[in-house]
């Protein structure tokens, strides 16, 4: 892998250094300069100082590198997985790997580790996911110990198309420089397409280890991944291709919604999930849009191109492949260096950094060459900046246990104007309008064990979740129903019209009336001259939910990240202090508490 | 009122309804709860039998039925909302609130219907509430106008004699006042009103009704011949002014008369009220009275279909009727006197009243008042409605009359009319002017096939069979409904369209001009080819054979195209 300014902590003239001087390195050399980078603090100094017979010696002794921490912090699943993979492959080399989540992790112990590998991603608005607050504020607090003891290599999960890119991440990898610790390899900050960044990473660090325990020859032991049962073929990187046999618009006419139920076959696909996992979908770019594209470009649609060693036509590669409808400051940064002029440079000035926010966040790849007068670049040249398709994720809106051949998912079309232009999202707009019963779509399962029913069914739950939020919801209560659930349940749902917009309606009437479902309160926005959300309800009912709480009930959020968790969370917080008579910071870590006991769960996108 | 003697009611097997009515608390059910219920845009069965009598239906649009099913959604449930007005009478600020509510609640349209009465569409729940305030607020209320009660009480809006016309109209809204039910339930529910104390109260609060109301909705209407616009024969209780010597001398007193019936039930059937007697005005209220209250104690509660007064009269003879009646007033009705009926239509345009005020009377095609891109009716009429200072008619054949125009406001009206092109049925065939259709689809229940929808357009195809025999001029009743419930009286007219299933109509012939005789089936069953081919021979044959002033009605039985029926228990024959 070529080194970028996307996948490392590197500027442009850092990079160009950096990738002629790697190329040139034999196997040995790379290993040892990590090594050697590894041992030594800041990587300036590191690089003025190389005496070439001197090698460094490591801080630890071979005996201690054996023991190596793995700690993530991941809302969405994709840390946790590669954390998994990563520590069963140090376990593997005959490596004493603790995995540990950050919400389970006791701080205390941090200042007794040797070697602690991160994996982290960011969420929010450059903020922590869920499960890794607590340590967050922990680590960057005043209580945070002195960590001189401790190596340390930060991979850093995000998305370029945020302003924050890898923020937690950052933070995480500075804060324990700060703290003394050493940094044993540079944090490497992967964008969507994390797979090969955060193997490079990894292997980075396997090599970094095994410098500072002098294993010359890393002892093989049978693989603990390889004896477990496979359960299926397909994943992320090989999907399943998975029938639709059902699609159709949940909203009743006259919505200003339109959220699509698909219903797909699974059959042979072995796959195993449940209620709170979600499915991957890779989807399709829009054919007109990518014609638009061509056109404009002056491409022809049926030039071949090399992809990974494979050939396919640009028209092929721009629907399946590449993600043509997100613009990212590095892809600006790039096109300019590449084939800049005025205008963009422009744009690109520290100056006008909120117009350059305004444009990306508006505008597409189409609107780019367009605005910039693009034309005249290779399709091979353009393409080879621009990102890997994305798959889209979806709850899960089925039981497996009730429908093992199949599985629901809920869809919001997307759709909005922006820069001049009609907008659709590309996964969902696809599924509304491109997606037929008998076509495939590639999908994988998802696993996300941060957002679980209860082993114990007797436990009560509360599920809040307005519009598409409420999908997981129905895989819960089709879960119980199934396997005769007892506990309490309680769902808070909303929309804007109850008439039109309250999806699933018949089936929530009926586990109400069959009691799968105990209480349901909705709040439909647009139904009444005062707009009414799921926290108005919740607060209406804040008694009841506080005793539900008390009685060690788990609290579900599904949906919209940017308003509603907030004011949920509020909501939550206000409850808490006004039934439980407690001050704000009571209130606060009784919520805390909670969320580190895995009683409030979080699923929000 | 004296004797008021209250039969037990019968006790066995009773309906369900009956079962409603008796747990309901005078009309309260579990409405209040079930109207603020957030997981349904529906109130329970039971609810909606009670919701009825508080002037609303619960209703779901039967065209996206199936389509919402699939969506995993509930019916597309909203309320119609039926506003009475005694005669039909109400004055311009009540109409722009009509229209008012129609586009802030409802579907944007309103509908005059039948029995002169607004209807409004398609009112989510959670606005029923404050409709219902806003149409008291204007001094207009839709209790009883469903349910188990006497509804509205029709009276010929006939401007002409206007000096009658308002005595007729008097004594209609007196009668309506006292036939309505009197819980509280209404102001509680509706009104924020506060909640009676304890049910002794309650009990004397329904005087004539009882706590279980009547068997059956109940239907009372007045007539001022020559006009029987009203048809006065299809009512439970028919009241026939008898204008002597130009004064109001009373009313002749006709009772049993319905359109309903099931199809496949020949022991239901539409039946014409029969004279039963005379009585001067002062003893109207009493006479009405006592024959609801009579049908109250005798009318059928175990099966719903067989309730209604003109079965509860056949079953025993008009003998007992009328002795029944006499031992609960404790005076004899007088001989019946005579009159004479000329008509059941509307007759359109400007006419100048003996009070001076012009009255203009405009063709609206099936009582729909709406805007099309092509016809802006329902704005033309708000802004009539804004400039008028006389008073608004609706009339029993679905029109509008625009009331007591003084002579200087007549030209601004004219301007208005004419701006909006709005119909006074001059442009309209003779055919077209003297048609009635019911609602039907999508908003009625019960419909089993269009009405509404579809019946411009067959007239459409009928005017080009008339114009071709020559007969573009000749006025014909015709009416169709969607179901032989037949709300637009289709027993009644000379033709008639009773709805079986989807494209497929009943077609009666025969019904006479003045609305005094029933129909009779001709043809089962038929699509519009089957209704082409069957009337384009009739209209024909009436074309070159009828009579000096044959109606066409009486032509179809002189010819034996099908036998006069004036009973309706001949109506299956
Ligand atoms: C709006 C109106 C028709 C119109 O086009 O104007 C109407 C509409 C309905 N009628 Fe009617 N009836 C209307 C006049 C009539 C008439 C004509 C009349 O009263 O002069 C009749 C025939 C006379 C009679 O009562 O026999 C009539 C006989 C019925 C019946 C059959 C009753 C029977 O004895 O069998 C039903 C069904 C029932 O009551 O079970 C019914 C029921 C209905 C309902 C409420 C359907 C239901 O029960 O669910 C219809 C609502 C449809 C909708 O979406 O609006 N409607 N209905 C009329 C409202 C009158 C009013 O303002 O009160
Ligand atoms: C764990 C998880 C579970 C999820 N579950 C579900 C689910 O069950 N159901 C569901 O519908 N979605 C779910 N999502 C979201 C889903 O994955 C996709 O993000 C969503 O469907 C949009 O994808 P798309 O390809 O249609 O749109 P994209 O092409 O990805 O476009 C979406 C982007 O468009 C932009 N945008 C959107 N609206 C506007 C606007 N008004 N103005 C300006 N820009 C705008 C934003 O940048 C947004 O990120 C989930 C996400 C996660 C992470
Ligand atoms: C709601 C939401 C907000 C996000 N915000 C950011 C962000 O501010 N900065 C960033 O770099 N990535 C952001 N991401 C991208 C995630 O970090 C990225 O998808 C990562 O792969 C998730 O890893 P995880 O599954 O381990 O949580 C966000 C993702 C979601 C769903
Ligand atoms: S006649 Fe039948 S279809 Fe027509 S409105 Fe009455 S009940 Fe409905």
């Amino acid at each position: 892998m070529q080194l970028q300014v996307v996948n490392s902590p590197f500027d442009q003239e850092q990079i160009k250094l950096l990738n002629h001087l790697l190329t040139n390195l034999s196997k040995e050399q790379c290993t040892w300069l990590s090594g050697y980078l590894a041992a030594v603090p800041h990587s300036n100094e590191a690089a003025a100082s190389i005496a070439l017979a001197n090698p460094p010696d490591p801080k630890q002794n071979a005996a201690t590198v054996q023991e190596i921490t793995v700690l993530y912090g991941s809302q969405t699943g994709n840390g946790q997985e590669l954390a998994e993979d990563f520590s069963s492959k140090l376990k593997e080399q005959g490596l004493n790997v603790t995995l540990t989540s950050m919400n389970e992790f006791k701080p205390n112990a941090l200042r007794k580790l040797k070697n602690l590998l991160i994996i982290m991603s960011t969420h929010g608005e450059g903020d922590p996911p869920d499960n890794a607050l607590s340590f967050y504020e922990f680590l960057h607090g005043k209580r945070a110990p002195k960590l001189e003891q401790l190596n340390y290599s930060v991979l850093a999960l995000g998305d370029s198309s945020y302003e924050f890119f890898c923020q937690t991440g950052k933070e995480f990898d500075q804060r324990l420089a700060e703290l003394g610790a050493t940094r044993i390899c540079p944090r490497v900050d992967c964008d969507l397409d994390y797979d090969e960044p955060a193997s490079e990473w990894y292997e980075q660090v396997e090599r970094s280890f095994q410098k500072l325990s002098n294993v010359n020859e890393l002892v093989s032991f049978p693989s603990a991944t390889e004896t477990e049962k496979i359960t299926t073929l397909y994943s992320r990187k090989n999907p399943f291709k998975a029938e639709v046999l059902e699609n159709f618009n949940l909203n009743g006419r006259g919505s200003n919604k339109e959220t699509r139920h698909l219903e797909l076959l699974i059959e042979g696909s072995n796959f195993q999930y449940e209620p709170g996992d979600s499915i991957g979908v890779y989807p399709q770019n829009d054919p007109e849009l990518v014609d638009a594209l061509i056109t404009e470009m002056k491409w022809t649609s049926d030039e071949l191109l090399t992809i990974k060693k494979e050939e396919h036509t640009l028209e092929k590669a721009l629907l399946h492949y590449y993600e043509i409808t997100v613009l990212t400051k590095p892809l600006l940064q790039q096109v300019n260096e590449k084939f800049g002029n005025e205008k963009l440079r422009d744009l690109l000035r520290p100056e006008n950094d909120e117009d350059l926010k305004e444009y990306i966040q508006n505008h597409d790849l189409l609107d780019l060459v367009k605005d910039f007068s693009l034309t005249g670049i290779s399709s091979q040249e353009l393409i080879s900046l621009l990102r890997k398709m994305p798959a889209r994720l979806y709850s899960i809106a089925s039981s497996h246990k009730a429908n093992p051949d199949e599985v629901h998912l809920t869809i919001g079309t997307v759709r909005y104007h922006a820069g001049g232009r009609q907008r659709n999202g590309v996964c969902s707009a696809q599924c509304a309008e491109r997606v037929d019963v008998g076509d495939t779509l590639n999908i994988y399962v998802h696993r996300n064990p941060n957002f679980r029913l209860p082993a114990d069914s007797n436990i009560p739950i509360i599920m809040i979740g307005p519009g598409t939020g409420v999908a997981p919801y129905r895989s819960f209560l089709e879960e119980r129903e199934e396997i005769g659930a007892e506990g309490k349940t309680w769902l808070f749902f909303g929309d804007q019209h109850c008439v039109t917009d309250f999806i699933y309606q018949v089936e929530w009437q009926r586990w109400l009336k069959e009691g799968v479902l105990t209480r349901m309160d909705v709040a439909f926005s647009r139904d009444t001259d005062h707009k009414v959300y799921v926290q108005h309800r919740m607060k209406e009912n804040s008694k009841e939910l506080f005793d539900w709480l008390e009685e060690g009930a788990i609290v579900y959020v599904c949906g919209d990240e940017k308003n509603m968790a907030k004011d949920v969370h509020e909501t939550l917080v206000d409850i808490i202090q006004q039934e439980g008579n407690l001050s704000s910071e009571g209130a606060n870590s009784y919520l805390t508490k909670m969320q580190q006991e895995k009683r409030y769960q979080r699923d929000v996108y | 009122m004296k004797n008021n003697k209250v039969l037990e009611t019968q006790s066995e097997n009773h309906s369900d309804v009956e079962r409603i009515k008796r747990e309901s608390n005078y009309l309260r059910g579990t409405l209040k709860e079930m109207l603020e219920e957030p997981i349904s845009a529906g109130i329970p069965d039971d609810d909606n039998r009670l919701m009825k009598f508080h002037g609303s239906y619960l209703q779901d649009d039967r065209d996206l039925r199936n389509e919402r099913q699939r969506q995993k959604l509930e019916p597309a449930y909203q309320f119609m909302i039926r506003v009475r007005a005694p005669g039909g009478v109400a004055t311009p600020e009540q109409y722009l609130t009509m229209d008012e509510l129609a586009h802030k609640y409802g579907n944007g349209t309103l509908r005059l219907t039948t029995r002169q009465s607004f209807q409004l569409y398609g009112i989510i729940k959670w606005n029923m509430k404050s409709i219902m305030k806003e149409i008291n607020d204007t001094l207009l209320t839709t209790l009883g106008a469903c349910g188990d009660v006497n509804r509205n009480v029709m009276c010929n809006p006939n401007p002409y004699q206007s000096e009658i016309h308002s005595e007729v109209y008097e004594w209609t809204a007196k009668l309506s006042e006292h036939l309505s039910p009197k819980t509280k339930a209404y102001h509680e529910i509706w009104l924020d009103g506060k909640k009676a104390i304890d049910s002794k109260e309650q009990e004397d609060m329904e005087p004539i009704y009882g706590t279980v109301y009547l068997p059956r909705k109940f239907k009372i209407g007045v007539a001022v011949p020559p006009s029987n616009d009203v048809d006065v024969y299809s009512q439970d209780i028919g009241f026939i002014a008898i204008i002597e010597d130009g004064k109001l001398a009373g009313f002749n007193v006709a009772a049993g008369g319905g359109m309903g019936m099931t199809h496949g039930d020949t022991a239901t059937y539409p039946q014409l009220a029969r004279v039963i007697g005379f009585c001067k005005p002062n003893q109207l209220l009493d006479v009405a009275e006592k024959l609801v209250m009579i049908q109250r104690d005798f009318g059928n509660r175990s099966i719903r279909k067989y309730a209604r007064f003109k079965y509860t009269i056949d079953v025993r003879g008009l003998d007992w009727l009328i002795d029944e009646l006499q031992s609960r007033l404790d005076w004899k009705l007088e001989e019946a006197r005579p009159f004479h009926f000329d008509h059941t239509g509307d007759r359109y345009g400007w006419v100048k009243g003996s009070n001076g005020k012009w009255h203009l009377t405009i063709f609206i095609q099936n009582g729909r008042i709406k805007d099309t891109d092509d016809y802006k009716l329902m704005t033309g009429l708000r802004e009539i409605a804004k400039m008028h200072t006389g008073d608004f008619r609706l009339t029993a054949n679905q029109n509008l009359i625009i009331g007591n125009v003084a002579p200087e406001n007549k030209e601004v009206i004219n301007e208005l009319i004419q701006k909006y092109n709005i119909a006074d049925g001059k442009n309209n065939s003779a055919l077209r002017r003297n048609s009635m259709a019911c609602v039907a689809f999508p908003t009625c229940g019960l419909a089993m096939a269009e009405s509404e929808r579809y019946f411009p357009s067959l007239l459409e195809k009928l005017e080009i069979l008339l114009e071709e025999a020559g007969l573009s001029e000749e006025e014909i009743t015709i009416r169709m409904s969607g179901c032989p419930n037949g709300c637009s009286r289709p027993a009644l007219a000379e033709i008639g369209f009773i709805g079986k299933a989807p494209g497929k109509y009943n077609l009666y012939i025969g019904g006479s001009f003045k609305g005094e005789r029933l129909s009779k089936l001709y043809k089962e069953s038929i699509g519009e080819q089957g209704i082409i081919e069957a009337l384009k021979p009739i209209f024909d044959d009436y074309a070159t054979t009828k009579q000096d002033n044959e109606r066409f009605g009486d032509f179809v039985i002189r010819k034996g195209y099908v036998e006069e029926v004036l009973n309706g228990m001949n109506f299956h024959n």
